[in-house]
């Protein structure tokens, strides 16, 4: 594994969540959920599935805006990455990376090639990638993001042992540089600077209470009686 | 967002895009038509505008699912979502690559169709600028009924029913000015009413569209 050295995040800071609740759909999912991330390190989220973990990570990039609860970073220092890596199988590997890189105004993607070994397959279309290359294809995004905050949702599905220790790699020289990050996953990544947060507790007991909702908060109070009677 | 930009047009136009879809039913549609109402050549010059017209927003309508359902689909409009550029901007460039990939070549082939359904001279630059002003309009309300339907499995269907009546004031004032050009008539009021509708598109738009591309990614 060659040690790879990212550039120190300039505006390094805690992640502090707060009392969060969070909804999937109508759902309320997970409620008072506190922790603080310090800069320089993972947390990493263990729970069975289904329990939150995307949903919980979700509300934190404020893709799901949460029903409760402050998160002290905003979106813009946050990278997001899911179950679908957002590669484009039209476009070659290097286009797909200098499209990300071109919208979060960086130029040059050969580190981010070499980080995850992909610099021979640069001008290979995605479509013949395999899924593993695929996905680190998708991984490599995180690198032109230069984003401080990484919230990354089972980030190593489909990779081998090797890969996953590339990756641990990057996720190791992410946090030495003073970012952090936010992990949702099975597979342990073996880094010196992780914490691990069940989210199994926080599961929200009031499954029935239903949240916040901007169109029944608006007064279609037709809507919300016919659902109250349901939901009792 | 020229990045935005030059990677839809990239996607339309290698393959699997939609950039040949459109411009193919287009063809195929003013062809039939004189098969279908028969070779009277005044029958034709009468109805020309009004078939070109509803070719192209027919043309128009089947590619508009693509232009967030791919994204959304392999988790690109989450990236975006998050990215610096605003989403109202992530809109307004999908718009414009749609209009790219398929208004504009509607457009350019317009008049040289037009002579199969033997559409009067005077008309033909009037059908090409008439579509030049009002497609944008298409792509633009098309991108707001693909950002509503979104994440809906097969949402073709919901997205037409959605979009058709958005487009019934385009439709009529393109076709009417086009019509009116062919008959020597003045059809200024048709073509300033046809461009308020774009304009109007433009404006609104991308804030309307992106925010019902925030609700659906929830």
């Amino acid at each position: 594994m060659n040690a790879i050295e990212l550039a120190p995040y300039r505006d390094a800071a805690p992640l502090e969540v707060r009392d969060l609740a969070c909804r999937r759909g109508e759902r309320l999912i997970l409620e008072g959920v506190s922790f603080t991330v310090s800069p320089g390190r993972a947390l990493i989220l263990r729970a069975p599935n289904g329990a939150g973990k995307t949903t919980l990570l979700r509300a934190i990039a404020r893709l799901t805006p949460p029903v409760r609860g402050t998160v002290s970073l905003s979106p813009e220092r946050m990278t997001w990455f899911g179950h679908a890596d957002g590669v484009k199988a039209q476009l070659t590997v290097a286009e797909n990376l200098r499209f990300w890189a071109a919208v979060h105004g960086m130029q040059d993607i050969t580190p981010a090639l070499e980080a995850f070994r992909l610099a021979d397959l640069a001008d290979r279309p995605a479509a013949y990638l395999s899924a593993g290359q695929r996905r680190r294809l998708g991984l490599a995004r995180l690198l032109v993001a230069r984003r401080p905050v990484w919230l990354l949702d089972e980030p190593t599905v489909s990779l081998d042992a090797a890969t996953v220790a590339t990756f641990a790699g990057v996720v190791g020289a992410h946090l030495a540089a003073g970012g952090l990050a936010l992990i949702a996953t099975h597979i342990p990544l073996g880094l010196a600077e992780e914490d691990v947060l069940d989210v199994t507790p926080f599961r929200a007991r009031e499954s029935a209470e239903h949240a916040h909702d901007p169109f029944l908060d608006a007064g279609f109070a037709t809507a919300r009686d016919g659902r109250e009677e349901v939901s009792r | 967002m020229m990045a935005l930009l030059r990677r839809d047009l990239a996607l339309a136009l290698r393959s699997g895009g939609g950039f040949g879809l459109s411009l193919a039913f287009f063809l195929i549609v003013v062809v039939f038509v004189p098969f279908g109402v028969g070779p009277d050549t005044g029958v034709l010059a009468r109805i020309a505008p009004g078939v070109l017209w509803i070719a192209a927003l027919l043309s128009c309508l089947l590619s508009l699912d693509r232009i967030f359902q791919l994204d959304w689909e392999d988790g690109s409009l989450d990236a975006l979502a998050l990215a610096p550029l605003p989403l109202e901007g992530v809109v307004a460039m999908k718009a414009l690559a749609h209009w790219l990939t398929t208004g504009l070549p509607l457009t350019v082939i317009a008049p040289l169709l037009g002579v199969l359904l033997n559409l009067p001279g005077a008309a033909a630059p009037w059908i090409f600028l008439s579509l030049l002003v009002g497609t944008p309009a298409l792509s633009l309300l098309g991108a707001f009924g693909a950002a509503l339907t979104v994440g809906i499995r097969r949402g073709g269907l919901l997205l037409s029913l959605l979009v058709m009546p958005l487009y019934i004031p385009t439709l009529i004032f393109g076709a009417l000015t086009a019509s009116r050009a062919g008959d020597g008539l003045d059809f200024f009021t048709p073509f300033a009413l046809l461009g308020g509708v774009t304009l109007l598109a433009a404006a609104l738009i991308p804030f309307a569209a992106a925010a019902a591309i925030r609700i659906n990614l929830r």
